[in-house]
Order: C-alpha cells, then sequence, then structure tokens
C-alpha cells in the first residue's frame, strides 16, 4: 500500500477509535453533573451514590479519550504535512483555540472535582464538572466547525499559494458554517443518546439482578429505578433530536456535497421526484444499479430538494465544469482554486466508494433507531414499580442500548468522511495531495502498528475495568465534608 | 562566522507569535517538567511500599492533566500561527515524535487506572507506563531542542535529515540533560508537596543529583552558546542567550544549595528558574530560522523560516486576541486549582483501598 492509503487509514483507526470515548465524554459528564445537582439539592445519599458511580465510569473512559486525543492533534502535522501547511492559516486556528478554551477548562476542572470532594464547599465542587462538561462542548464547536470547513470551505480565499482566512468576516464564516450549524447539534444529541444509553443499560441490568436476587441494600432499586428512567428518557429525546438534526443535515449536505448524498442513496441517474432506496444494488463498476428496492418519493422529500442528482451526472458535470455545489455555485476558496486543481489534478473520480457510503448510512440509521426503540421498551417494562425479569434477552437488550448509538456514531463518521472523499478539502483539495511527502509508507505502516497495539491493549483494560466498576454497582459513600484536619486521610486519593 | 549578517525584519505579528509559542513551550517544560520528574521518582522514592507510591502519585494527581495541556496549545498554536513550521517539524521529526505519543499515551491512563485494581502485579505495570511515558518525551524533547538549536537540515521546506543523525553528542546531551534536570524538578516538588518520610528522601534525592544536574546543564549551555552562537541574520542574540544560560546554570545550583538545607520552596523556584531560563536560551538561538538550517545559498524568502511558515496576519490577529482574553484566565483557574491542592500530604492521608470492588 502507499503512504497515502496507509495514512489514511492510520487516521480512519485512530480517529474512529478515539470517537467511541467523545460522546461519552461530552453526554456522560453533563448527566453525572445534573446527577450531583439532584444530590446537591436534596441531600439523598441515593443522588450521591449515583454520582459517584457513574462519575467513575465516565472517568475511566475520560482518561482514554483524552490520550487517544493527543494523537489526533499531532497526526495532522506527521502524516498531512502538505494538508497542514495549505490550510493551517484557517484550520489551525480552531484547533488551538480547542486546546485554548476547552482543553484547559476540561482538565482542570475535572482534577478539581476528582478530588475537591473534601477541599471545596459543595456549591462549588458541583461547579467544577458543570465547567468540565461545558469545555468538552466547547470543544465539540471547535473541531466540528474544523471539519465543516474541510466538507464546506467557506470564509477562505487561495492567496500565498495556500488557504487563507478572508479576513475577520472569513473567519466569521468558518464559525457560523451552515455544516457546523446543523452538525454541531447532530453530534451533541447522539452523544446524548450514547450516555443516556449507557446509563439506561448498566441500571436495568442491575434493577434484573435486584429482581432475581433481592434488594442487597436499602435504596439500591430505587437509585437504579432512577438511572434507568433518566437514562432511557435521555435516550428517547435525544433521538428524536438526532433524527431531527440529522435530516437537517441531509438536506444542508445535498447543497454543499451533492455528490455525497447521491453516494448515500445510491442514486445513479438524476431522478426528479427522487425515491428513497431500501436497498440498491450496483454493478461492480459502480456506474448503474441491477437491482433496488425503492419507497418512491421519500429521497426528495429528505433532500428537501424536487430534483435529486445522480452519481453519473455529477461526475459528467465535475468533467465539463468542475466542483459545483447543488446550485452550480461554488465557494471563493473552490472558485479561486478551480484552475489549480484542473493543471495540477486532472482526471479526479470526485465520486467516493460508494457502496461504503450507502451501507454506513444505512447502518448509522438502522441501528441508532433500533437503540432508541431499546429505550421505549424499557421505559415501558419499568413502568410504575415494575422490575425487569432477568433473562438473557433482557441481558442482551441492556448490551444494545449501551452499545448500539456508540456504534451507530461510528458508521456516521465514517460515511461522513468517506463520502467527502476523494477530497480532502471539498472540491479543493484531493486527499492524495495532502499526505506528508517526507514520510515514507514504511514509517506510516510502521507507527499504524503500534498504535493499534497500544490501543487494542488499553481497550483491553478499560473494558475490563468499565465493566468491573458497572458490575460492582453503586457504592457506599459517606456525605463528603470540607477536611480541616492536615493529617486526615483524603475522602479521595489516586 | 562572528561578521554581523545583515539583518532581515520580522513583521511584528509573526515576531509577537514566536514570543506566544515560546512561553507556552516554557509552561510546559515548567509545570510538565516536574510531572514527568514525579513520575520517574516513583520507583527511586517509592520503594518501600506502595502507600508511598500512591504519596508520590497524589502529589501530581490533580494537576497533571492540566499541565499537559500546555504542550497541546504550544502544538496548536503552532499550526494556527507557524503552519509551515508545524508541517515541516511535525512530518520530519516523525519516528521521535512517534515515542512522545507513545510515552504520553501510556502516562495518561497510568495514574487514573492504577487507582481503580489494587493488585501488585497491575500497578507495577501501570507504574511503568508512567515511568518510561515520563522518560520517553524528556529525552525526546531533550534530544529535539539541542537539535534545534543545531539547526535541523532541510531542502528549503522539508526536513531531509537521517533519524540517526539527530542522536549527535550534543544531542545526547541535550537529552540526558533534560531527564536529569526534569528528576531534580521533580524530586523539589516531591519536597514541597509532602511531609515526612517521602519528603525527606525527595530532600535527599534533590541535593544530591542536584550536582549532577548542574554540571549537565552547565556543559549544556557553554557547548550550546560556544558551538552554536545564536546570531543569524534574523538578529544578534548571543547576549542574550549567554546570560539566560548562565542565569540556568546558577538557579540549578542555588536549588540544589536551598534544597539541602531544607528550603524547599527556594529549592523549587530555581529548578523552575532553571528549566525557563535555560529554554529562552534555546528560544533565543531558534528566533527566525525556527530551529532549520538556513542555506544562504537560497533567497531569505523561500527558505523555511519565521517570514515563510507565519499565517496571514487576520489569523495571527483573532489569535491574538484570543490568547490576550484566554492566557490570563486560564492561569487564573490553574493556580486556583494548585492553591486548593497546596496542602502537603503524607502516607497518613493515603486512604485505605476505598476502591476495593470485587
Amino acid at each position: 500500500m502507499d503512504s497515502v492509503t496507509l495514512a489514511r487509514w492510520q487516521f480512519g483507526i485512530t480517529t474512529v477509535y478515539h470517537f467511541l470515548f467523545v460522546p461519552i465524554t461530552i453526554a456522560l459528564s453533563m448527566l453525572t453533573a445534573v446527577l450531583q445537582t439532584f444530590w446537591v439539592r436534596t441531600g439523598k445519599d441515593a443522588y450521591l451514590r449515583l454520582t459517584k458511580f457513574f462519575g467513575k465510569l465516565f472517568l475511566i473512559n475520560f482518561a482514554l479519550g483524552v490520550v487517544t486525543g493527543i494523537v489526533q492533534e499531532f497526526q495532522f502535522g506527521m502524516n498531512w504535512s502538505e494538508y497542514s501547511r495549505f490550510v493551517g492559516d484557517v484550520f489551525g486556528a480552531p484547533l488551538a483555540l480547542e486546546a485554548l478554551l476547552a482543553f484547559f477548562l476540561e482538565s482542570t476542572f475535572i482534577g478539581l472535582w476528582i478530588f475537591g470532594w473534601d477541599k471545596l464547599p459543595k456549591k462549588l465542587h458541583l461547579m467544577t464538572i458543570y465547567l468540565a462538561a461545558i469545555g468538552t462542548m466547547v470543544s465539540a464547536i471547535f473541531i466540528l466547525a474544523a471539519n465543516s470547513w474541510m466538507q464546506n470551505p467557506v470564509g477562505t480565499v487561495f492567496n500565498n499559494g495556500r488557504a487563507e482566512v478572508d479576513g475577520l468576516a472569513g473567519f466569521g464564516e468558518v464559525l457560523t458554517n451552515p455544516i457546523l450549524l446543523v452538525t454541531l447539534p447532530h453530534v451533541l444529541a447522539s452523544a446524548y443518546m450514547v450516555a443516556g444509553g449507557l446509563m439506561a443499560g448498566i441500571a436495568g441490568w442491575h434493577l434484573a439482578k435486584i429482581n432475581r436476587d433481592g434488594e442487597r441494600r436499602d435504596g439500591d432499586t430505587g437509585a437504579y429505578r432512577f438511572a434507568v428512567r433518566m437514562g432511557a428518557w435521555v435516550m428517547l429525546v435525544a433521538s428524536v433530536f438526532t433524527v431531527v438534526t440529522g435530516d437537517m443535515q441531509s438536506k444542508a449536505m445535498v447543497q454543499v456535497q451533492p455528490m455525497k448524498m447521491a453516494a448515500a442513496e445510491g442514486l445513479f441517474e438524476t431522478e426528479t421526484n427522487a425515491s428513497f432506496s431500501l436497498l440498491t444494488i450496483g454493478n461492480l463498476d459502480g456506474t448503474e444499479e441491477v437491482f433496488a428496492i425503492k419507497i418512491p418519493g421519500l429521497l426528495s422529500f429528505l433532500s428537501g430538494e424536487e430534483t435529486v442528482q445522480g452519481i453519473n451526472d455529477l461526475r459528467a458535470q465535475y468533467e465539463a465544469e468542475g466542483f459545483l455545489r447543488n446550485d452550480g455555485s461554488q465557494t471563493t476558496l473552490q472558485e479561486q482554486f478551480a484552475s489549480e486543481l484542473a493543471e495540477n489534478y486532472p482526471g479526479i473520480d470526485p465520486a467516493p466508494i460508494v457502496p461504503v457510503a450507502y451501507w454506513t448510512f444505512r447502518i448509522m440509521i438502522t441501528i441508532g433507531m433500533l437503540g432508541a426503540a431499546i429505550a421505549a421498551l424499557t421505559l415501558w417494562v419499568t413502568r410504575k414499580d415494575r422490575l425487569p425479569k432477568p433473562s438473557p434477552l433482557w441481558t442482551v437488550l441492556m448490551f444494545a442500548m449501551s452499545l448500539l448509538p456508540l456504534f451507530g456514531i461510528s458508521f456516521g463518521w465514517i460515511f461522513t468522511e468517506m463520502g467527502r472523499q476523494p477530497w480532502i478539502v471539498a472540491g479543493v483539495m484531493p486527499t492524495m495531495a495532502g499526505v506528508s511527502p517526507s514520510v515514507s509508507a514504511g514509517t506510516v505502516l510502521f507507527s499504524m502498528i503500534v498504535y493499534t497495539l497500544i490501543y487494542g491493549g488499553l481497550a483491553v483494560i478499560e473494558v475490563w475495568l468499565f465493566l468491573k466498576y458497572a458490575k460492582a454497582g453503586l457504592p457506599d459513600v459517606a456525605p463528603p465534608e470540607v477536611q480541616k484536619d492536615p493529617d486526615a486521610p483524603l475522602t479521595f486519593a489516586y | 562566522m562572528l561578521t554581523l549578517l545583515e539583518t532581515v525584519s520580522v513583521p511584528t505579528l509573526p515576531m509577537v507569535w514566536f514570543l506566544l509559542v515560546t512561553v507556552l513551550w516554557l509552561g510546559y517544560f515548567f509545570l510538565e517538567g516536574f510531572d514527568y520528574g514525579v513520575a520517574m521518582l516513583i520507583p527511586i522514592l517509592g520503594k518501600k511500599n506502595d502507600k508511598d507510591k500512591r504519596v508520590i502519585v497524589n502529589t501530581i494527581g490533580p494537576v497533571w492533566d492540566g499541565n499537559e495541556v500546555w504542550l497541546l496549545t504550544a502544538g496548536g498554536a503552532m499550526f494556527a500561527a507557524f503552519p509551515g513550521w508545524y508541517a515541516s517539524l511535525f512530518s520530519g521529526l516523525y519516528l521521535p515524535l512517534l515515542l512522545v505519543l507513545v510515552g504520553l499515551i501510556l502516562r495518561g491512563v497510568a495514574f487514573e487506572y492504577r487507582s481503580k485494581h489494587p493488585g501488585t502485579r497491575y500497578r507495577n505495570m501501570l507504574d511503568w507506563f508512567a515511568i518510561i511515558g515520563s522518560f520517553l518525551p524528556s529525552l525526546v524533547f531533550g534530544v529535539g531542542f539541542a537539535n534545534f538549536v543545531i539547526g535541523l537540515p532541510n531542502d528549503g521546506l522539508l526536513w531531509n535529515g537521517s533519524f540517526w543523525g539527530l542522536f549527535g553528542p550534543f544531542a545526547l546531551l541535550g537529552g540526558i540533560m533534560l531527564v536529569v534536570l526534569f528528576l531534580v524538578h521533580g524530586a523539589a516538588f516531591i519536597a514541597l508537596k509532602t511531609k515526612d518520610e517521602i519528603h525527606e528522601r525527595a530532600e535527599h534525592f534533590g541535593s544530591r543529583v542536584g550536582w549532577g544536574a548542574t554540571v549537565l546543564v552547565a556543559a549544556f549551555v557553554i557547548c550550546q552558546n560556544v558551538f552554536y552562537p545564536a546570531n543569524s541574520e534574523f538578529g544578534d542574540f548571543r547576549l542574550l542567550a549567554w546570560v539566560a544560560g548562565i542565569i540556568a546554570i546558577l538557579a540549578i545550583l542555588a536549588s540544589t544549595v536551598m534544597t539541602s538545607r531544607g528550603r524547599d520552596g527556594w529549592g523549587f523556584i530555581l529548578t523552575g528558574v532553571s528549566i525557563v531560563t535555560l529554554f529562552v536560551g534555546i528560544f533565543a538561538k531558534m528566533y527566525g530560522n525556527l530551529g532549520f538550517a538556513q542555506d544562504e545559498a537560497i533567497p531569505v524568502e523561500q527558505r523555511l523560516n519565521i517570514l515563510t511558515a507565519a499565517s496571514s496576519d487576520t489569523t495571527l490577529t483573532i489569535m491574538t486576541w484570543a490568547a490576550v482574553v484566554f492566557v490570563p484566565i486560564v492561569l487564573a483557574y490553574q493556580s486556583w486549582s494548585y492553591w486548593v491542592f497546596s496542602r502537603r500530604i503524607s502516607t497518613k492521608n493515603i486512604p485505605d483501598e476505598v476502591e476495593a470492588v470485587a
């Protein structure tokens, strides 16, 4: 394999792995903060125990999210030096701002939260987890601003042989990119599906166990019931937001990346009143469909356009006129770079790998919906004072509810990024042009093996710890007090 | 060589951003310097039992993660303010950076995960994660910055040296020097943050090894300024580099004396001063050339340097405002977190395994 392919695999592996921890970090930090708020308000032990329980699971996950995030920031320069050189003026700022505004906030206040139980008054201590949670969201804003720019490079001019921010207004456009405005709520909503599902799944599993064994400790049942219903409601509400924002996102995507939508639908020829494909099988060279099951008119409805452009027509359009958005327009950068692109990179096939885009899009939707259905079922099963009956099926459902949204998100990202191909910056820079020329394929392969081994080993430790603490259930806690005695044991220490 | 070269004028914004990137690296080395030292000292000062080790880990437990963000911010600032620098440096020094990343990954999970299970073998493994994970970045950055002083070979855009070429005698000196300096800085921090037995061991270690650090810092500073004087067409910074270097030597010397007299507050501040001034001297040498060799046969506007690597004025202006507003805020809350955890700890403060889980 050449270094472009290897660098892409490396980016894919490390990013999908990193993003297993991100949604849990974003949303579980906030849900933990909400649980702690209940405790501060009511003083009931159950809420404190829930806070400590889910807080611990959050921290086990957070540690890996942090360390895998470092690789992401360095990887642009290491594997994609020419991309970094070309876009750094506009793409680097969000990453720097993310570190300055978000990472400091997260890491400092997480430290204060973990160790501050007996150092800070209750309300001040509660504030630390909220600030950490806000930090994770600020982080999402900047990283998605950077990613959305790659999908739709607004606010940028071609100057000095590179992409440069088009003045202060251009920077404003980068931060108000229409793709960002729909992607951010979609990513946040799906993160809450993950955290809600995790909370409900773990608590639901414990409830079934209590139903089998009888209550172990006073108050366990009530606390788990609270968690299972809170988690399932969060997941259901979040899934509604995910669907609504996903729909807005696909409408926005049709406008700026019509090819991605066509690939997602396996739509080869332009159609008016286009039908939505339930199953399309294309021929081997990916130019026409062989077999399809369709719902008439649904695609046009979903994309918000009466006429939906097909892959073959978009390909012909690219060859004749270059990269165009749905309405035939280009961003300033796409327009100014067009002649450079035609001259230096002739003969690019502007279509992504159609089956990948088609299937990842469908798997994302299917398993997300499945997860939401289990959340609804869980609410039904635990209605009034009922407890779930222990059974292998229930265990499977609880695991599925915890994990399906997470995998749904992975497929969503694979779709978004693979669907952007062959571009690293849509309609401007081909992916192959961004790779580091001074790094050999062997070097990339070597580092990929190193990352894979370390990530694999750490995954084993993290899953083992996570399951151990999840199974152990709610800890016994003494309500923390601010400690004055310098020789007294700390409430929490590593 | 000593003839004063024609001076190139550097526009204000790139100059400001070189200074800001320098400040971020200084913050990183000052703060993570003792984190690395503390972690490398786990087997040396905490050999008796697990509670000793836990005292050492807990001196940095609440703050190490925030300290590491200084490195991420430095990296992000280089990407935003000097994309050319970030691109050429990170792709060029690929394998050394891989070592740093491996280190940061391992140590990043070590402290959190160590507390989650009491098994001896498990904890030993995670202690080694922390030790190796702290040793690797210390060594690589020492070797790396020595190479920046020499000037990385390049074709005007990309690094074109060899991997083994990075390990010349001066570079190895830099690597060893930084590891030892961080060990002493870490010992000073442990001495400051603990009481009883660990405190005494840390003081003892600092007052012994401090002499070694002094010799190594002196050797590095003298070699740097004699063989690689900070003088180029971007300006003559020889005086600054010498003065900063000499302060670094005197500070580590004074720190060792103070530590041996039990003045651990001064001991810690002075190791910090030594680290900061050492890197002020190094960055003085890197001004303009960004640590890349400048081939005088090529016009200055076509080489990899502060002129060609910088972002547009717009980006630099936006980033300047962000830095002006947020760096003081970050400093304020980070300082507050140190204040919250300012109390000294000893084995008496370490709770028994509350994490006892079936």
